[in-house]
């Protein structure tokens, strides 16, 4: 029985492992020591407090669209729209703040947190609704609704909604009204300069939430069966379309969420091109994460360690960059992918029983 | 010298003996048909001959000389081809891309001669009256002529010996009568034709000699020329009964369901042809045939999973033609599909997971907040588990860990437990084992006690002749007999079920309207 | 703004469509074989890492065009080996490449030449053919006269791949394979070894749509080199129905675009980025609009389980 168990974290331990390896080969033909760099990652990142705090920082919006991704994989929909989602919804936020300018925080905070959500829920909709009346394949539609999203918000973080008076392609700077504060407001110890804010822990209580509606509740019921079996369950009676609009729809709302953490909790300002590819890494946290939300916060966390600890490569290596971690991640999405690959290896060592 | 002489072929798939022993010996130059029923083995020993699967024990010979098989390649070099129920074709390509698919004729570059292949195929497609265009769509081809190229591609590979799986099952009848000149001509020609059918009908039309397999075993050779539809009825389902079921005396009361001239037409092809019924509570109605004379089409309609084009369906005095399935549902009108993987239940699902499939956003399931109360589920599937004898009983494993009978109980507690008041049930002991059937239907009895009406469909003769107080034979999408338990005769009903209309049929005088054979 | 729409911008339109017409049609070889290529963008980063990096070391722009080639090849073959023989999910494994075409360049390009962003100039950038009696017709030579070799490469492998793909057995099979990959086992085709065809073609026609950006377009590899344009190729095959001319009217109704934007920034009111976004719009209409039709190969995305 713990055999069984075991084998749900195998899968993607090795995998993980697997992906170190070659990344250590990449490391070694750049003419680096691959240990070396792996102790720079983890030292920066877990065993110091202030690398712990960034660690977390940079885990918080890849929970979200590792949810977000994971949410949609649960339905049986992939998800690849969660990096165009988060943009609109950052926009959406950053205007929204703006516009209740003078507003108290009890109004603007609750306000920004639902438009979040439904913004980045009515972008990841959209697909879903294509798909559910028009059979539209979900991936291709969001992608086009990327390449939308990136252009729209770069017209009008460019043009109309430009902060004045500077090159940075920014817009104003929301309302205090409307900022969620740093952890520092929870734990004093901690320094204000670390960025990580509650958004880390709206984060973790929308994983709870995630959680209890997909298994606890009938809706989540509904959506994994159609996950499952779109023949079933139309079988036993249930809205196969509804559920799929419906999970795109919450799929793009977690995305969407992003904005929390980078627009209300950090930058305060809707940066263009901030996110550096946040949503196309939820692939890989949510598949790593097996589409669980437990899952999927020990996977965040992990990139997010490997993210902090990229930073300093370029301090302490001559050749290597940040970029590294992309290629760990790539490779380690290959792995996942091909479970197949690993299947037959571990059916080699097999524990004997 | 015979063209085809299978000696002794054993067969052997998981759990299943699929072919036993059987010795099937094919004159040359003749139309040989092999009928059974659906599971007789008849398909499977074909796509042996025809290298698709490898037997595990027996001989091949072809025009006297011993051949090994070991694929479709194997078997096309030695002159047999094959044209399987699923056509095999790829519809935007033409007749010629299909056809010479794998062999096509090029330059030495790789370019494409299609002018050669098509002189040859308008050849062909003469010599046996096919009358195929060359250059047209597969696509835009009726069924009945994308049949024909099938046939021309095994005729372009020059096989001697054509072997075809269920050939009319998609044709209407005219194309029947056209397909049966082309036969004709492939045999004046020097073919030697193997046709697998179940159309007691056709063989005597059109055959030289019958095979009669039933259970995996040849149980009747004999040339045409010498049988008689009751002969073959008779060899094909057997006297072999299982066991005798607990059917107490019911009184039949109120009518439940009434469907009144329903039609489905699904493509070109009708498949539900003016069909009238009644069901009364505490009654069990079975509805025989072979698979696909409509049964799923009426299924579908009944429960919601299709619409129909014409006709009503009347349940309780209500019009709920076209409802949802999960109207349909609350109406307490219980569904056990006939495919179970594929519409029963959710594979990785716990049990008790799947007992609620369809009840689930329900008290006491759910609570009004959205929240699935996992106390009463479990105490539910708990009582479940024991009242349906479900092995392992636990109600937290996934269902499809289960063995195929015990999947099935699953899906049967399900759907008997919810105070159904009809309960529509397809091929419910497919697939699974004497100890499951049996409990089956027992359960199914005990409902009837407690006057539900009972709608079985079944291709297992000995299922209906079980369990049913009356039973509708469907054929080609139309009810073509009507016979009460006490009239029930295997022979009678076996040749309704392949098409040999009877005039003979007993109803009761009182029902005010109700399928009659054809006088 | 009419003052824009001249020749010179049709010639622009022409060229920018170059990168999208080869991504295009190595997508169009793979999608009929049913393999779903949406590394196609990551594939032509590194296509135009590699140029770049060959022509700037060795100095000659055409090592560089070859080495592009072949390890678009090789990449593509990764996503093979993943899709095909171990059946892993086709969008996943595409996907993978994608983060990788992100990460490896930069990783590589740092050791180096120490930047992450961007390789240095090459000296010698692939030849712009000037035809010669053509140069001096005026409209002909605005249309035609100025075109890197590849442009004219990339216009000349759309007939070619028509030819191939509708014309020669190899074509058929690839069709077969893509269509019903059932029947041509039956019919003796190797289902596996097709796709490997298609597949490691879609890398070759790819990776070398990512060398025109790096070296016949531009003169060296920058970050975000490709600007999304292997979506925007898959985009224009989906647009073209998968039939070669009309994904050659799909990249260059794009590539215009494209030109048109780039002309037009500050000329009229009219944000540019909206006209950017036209084309992905209209995708996603023709997309609603096809479903019904069966315009996609029927097997395409479906891993393949070989018979025994």
């Amino acid at each position: 029985m713990f055999l069984k168990k075991a084998e749900i974290f195998l899968l993607p331990v090795v995998s993980v492992f697997a992906a170190m390896l070659v990344g250590a080969v990449l490391i070694f033909a750049v003419g680096e020591n691959p240990l070396a760099v792996y102790w720079i990652f983890f030292k920066n990142s877990i065993f110091s407090l202030n690398g712990i705090g960034y660690t977390l920082f940079y885990a918080t919006p890849l929970i979200f669209t590792g949810l977000s991704v994971a949410f949609g994989f649960r339905c049986g929909l992939f998800n690849i729209g969660a990096e165009g989602q988060l943009y609109i919804a950052a926009m959406a936020v950053t205007l929204t703040a703006i516009s209740l300018d003078g507003w108290s925080a009890w109004v603007v905070i609750p306000v920004c947190l639902v438009v979040s959500f439904i913004a980045g829920g009515i972008w990841g909709g959209i697909p879903g609704l294509l798909k559910a009346r028009f059979g539209g394949h979900e991936v291709i539609n969001t992608i086009m609704m990327n390449m939308i999203a990136f252009s729209l918000v770069n017209y009008l973080v460019v043009g109309p909604f430009h902060r004045q008076g500077t090159q940075i392609l920014e817009t104003d700077f929301i309302p205090l009204a409307a900022r969620i504060p740093r952890i520092h407001a929870l734990i004093p110890i901690i320094p204000k300069t670390l960025p990580l804010n509650m958004g880390f822990v709206i984060a973790l209580l929308a994983c709870l939430v995630t959680y209890l509606v997909l298994w606890k509740t009938r809706w989540g019921y509904e959506i994994r069966a159609v996950g499952i079996s779109n023949s079933v369950s139309r079988y036993a009676g249930i809205n196969v379309n509804k559920n799929m609009v419906m999970a795109m729809f919450i799929a793009g709302g977690c995305a969407g969420m992003v904005a929390i953490s980078e627009v209300m909790g950090y930058r305060y300002t809707f940066h263009d091109s901030f996110s550096s590819g946040v949503g196309f890494i939820g692939i890989a946290v949510a598949l790593l994460g097996r589409n669980h939300p437990v899952g999927v916060i020990l996977a965040a966390l992990l990139f997010g360690a490997l993210i902090r600890g990229s930073l300093f490569l370029d301090l302490n290596f001559d050749h290597l960059s940040k970029d590294l971690v992309m290629v760990l991640q790539g490779v380690i999405v290959l792995f996942v992918a091909t479970d197949k690959l690993f299947k037959k290896l571990l059916g080699f060592i097999k524990l004997p029983q | 010298m015979l063209a085809v002489r299978l000696k002794q072929i054993t067969k052997r798939f998981a759990q299943t003996l699929a072919n036993d022993a059987v010795d099937i010996n094919v004159r040359q130059e003749t139309i040989h048909a092999i009928i059974g029923e659906n599971g007789a083995g008849k398909s499977t020993i074909m796509e042996i001959l025809y290298g698709f699967y490898q037997a595990d024990a027996g001989e091949i010979e072809l025009f006297g000389e011993k051949k090994k098989i070991i694929n479709p390649q194997d078997a096309i070099r030695n002159g047999i081809g094959m044209v399987h129920q699923h056509f095999m074709l790829i519809p935007p390509m033409t007749v010629t891309e299909n056809i010479i698919l794998g062999l096509e004729p090029v330059s030495r570059s790789g370019v494409l001669h299609l002018a050669q292949a098509e002189e040859k195929i308008r050849k062909l497609s003469d010599e046996y009256g096919l009358q195929i265009d060359p250059r047209i769509e597969v696509e835009n081809l009726s069924v009945g002529l994308q049949q024909r190229v099938e046939i021309l591609k095994a005729l372009y590979r020059d096989a001697r010996i054509l072997i075809l799986d269920e050939p009319t099952a998609v044709l209407t009848p005219p194309e029947v009568g056209e397909f049966f000149q082309i036969l004709r001509r492939l045999k004046a020609q020097g073919k030697t034709i193997i046709i697998i059918t179940h159309k007691l009908e056709e063989v005597l039309e059109i055959s030289d000699d019958v095979t009669v397999m039933r259970n995996g075993r040849k149980v009747g050779e004999l040339p045409t020329s010498e049988a008689t539809a009751n002969i073959l009825a008779n060899m094909m389902v057997g006297r072999e009964v299982l066991f005798e079921l607990d059917k107490q005396p019911v009184v039949p009361g109120e009518t439940v369901l009434r469907v009144e001239n329903l039609c489905v037409t699904v493509g070109n092809k009708p498949r539900l042809k003016n069909v009238s019924f009644d069901l009364k509570e505490g009654e069990i109605l079975g509805i025989a045939g072979v698979e696909g004379n409509g049964q799923t089409e009426l299924v579908e309609v009944l429960t919601g999973l299709r619409r129909l084009d014409t006709g009503t369906v009347w349940y309780q005095g209500e019009d709920i033609s076209n409802l949802s399935a999960r109207k349909i549902r609350e109406h307490q009108i219980a569904h056990i599909p006939a495919d179970r993987k594929a519409h029963g239940f959710l594979s990785s699902y716990s049990n008790a997971e799947n007992q609620i499939l369809g009840f689930h956003y329900r008290a006491p399931f759910c609570r009004k907040n959205g929240f699935l109360n996992f106390a009463s589920i479990r105490s539910y599937a708990e009582e479940l588990v024991k009242k349906f004898d479900i092995r392992p009983p636990l109600t937290d494993i996934a269902t499809g860990t289960l063995s195929g009978g015990n999947q099935q109980k699953v899906i049967v507690s399900r759907e008997f437990s919810q105070h159904p008041r009809l309960l529509i049930i397809a091929q419910p002991t497919r697939g699974i084992d004497i100890g499951a059937i049996e409990f089956i239907h027992q359960q199914i009895l005990d409902l009837r006690s407690e006057k539900v009406a009972v709608l079985l469909v079944s291709a297992e003769l000995e299922e209906i002749r079980s369990l049913s107080d009356r039973t509708l034979v469907m054929f080609e999408g139309e009810v073509v007999g009507e016979i009460t338990a006490e009239a029930f005769d295997m022979e009678t009903v076996g040749m309704l079920m392949t098409g040999h209309i009877e005039t003979r049929s007993t109803r009761e005088p009182d029902l005010k309207s109700g399928p009659g054979a054809d006088s | 703004m009419w003052e824009v729409l001249d020749l010179e911008l049709i010639a622009s339109g022409l060229r920018l469509s170059t990168p999208l017409i080869l991504a295009a049609l190595g997508g169009l070889f793979s999608e009929r074989a049913g393999v779903v290529n949406i590394a196609l963008d990551g594939i032509m980063i590194f296509g135009a890492f590699t140029g770049a990096v060959v022509a700037y070391e060795t100095g000659n722009p055409w090592f560089g065009l070859l080495a592009a080639m072949l390890l678009g090849g090789l990449v593509a073959h990764i996503h093979g080996i993943a899709s095909i023989r171990y059946q892993a999910d086709q969008v996943v494994s595409g996907t993978a490449i994608n983060l990788l075409a992100i990460g490896v360049p930069a990783v590589l390009s740092n050791a180096l030449y120490n930047s992450t962003t961007v390789t240095p100039n090459i000296q010698l950038m692939l030849p712009i053919i000037r035809i010669p009696v053509i140069s001096s017709i005026p409209i002909l030579s605005t249309l035609l006269g100025k075109y890197s070799v590849l442009v004219f490469f990339a216009f000349a492998m759309v007939p070619l791949s028509w030819f191939v793909i509708f014309k020669t057995s190899f074509g058929l099979r690839l069709r077969s394979v893509g269509e019903n990959p059932e029947a041509a086992e039956t019919a003796g085709i190797n289902v596996y070894l097709m796709r490997y065809y298609a597949v490691w073609i879609s890398g070759l026609l790819a990776g070398l749509g990512g060398a025109f950006l790096s070296i016949a377009h531009g003169s060296s590899f920058v970050h975000n080199i490709s600007a999304g344009r292997g979506f925007i190729a898959l985009a224009a095959l989906i647009f073209g129905r998968y039939t070669p001319k009309l994904t050659l009217l799909g990249c260059m109704m794009f590539g215009i675009a494209d030109a048109f934007q780039i002309r037009i920034q500050g000329v009229i009111p009219i944000p540019g980025q909206f006209i950017q976004m036209f084309p992905y719009v209209l995708t996603m209409i023709v997309l609603a609009g096809l479903i019904g039709r069966a315009q996609v190969p029927a097997a395409d995305g479906i891993p393949y389980a070989q018979a025994k």
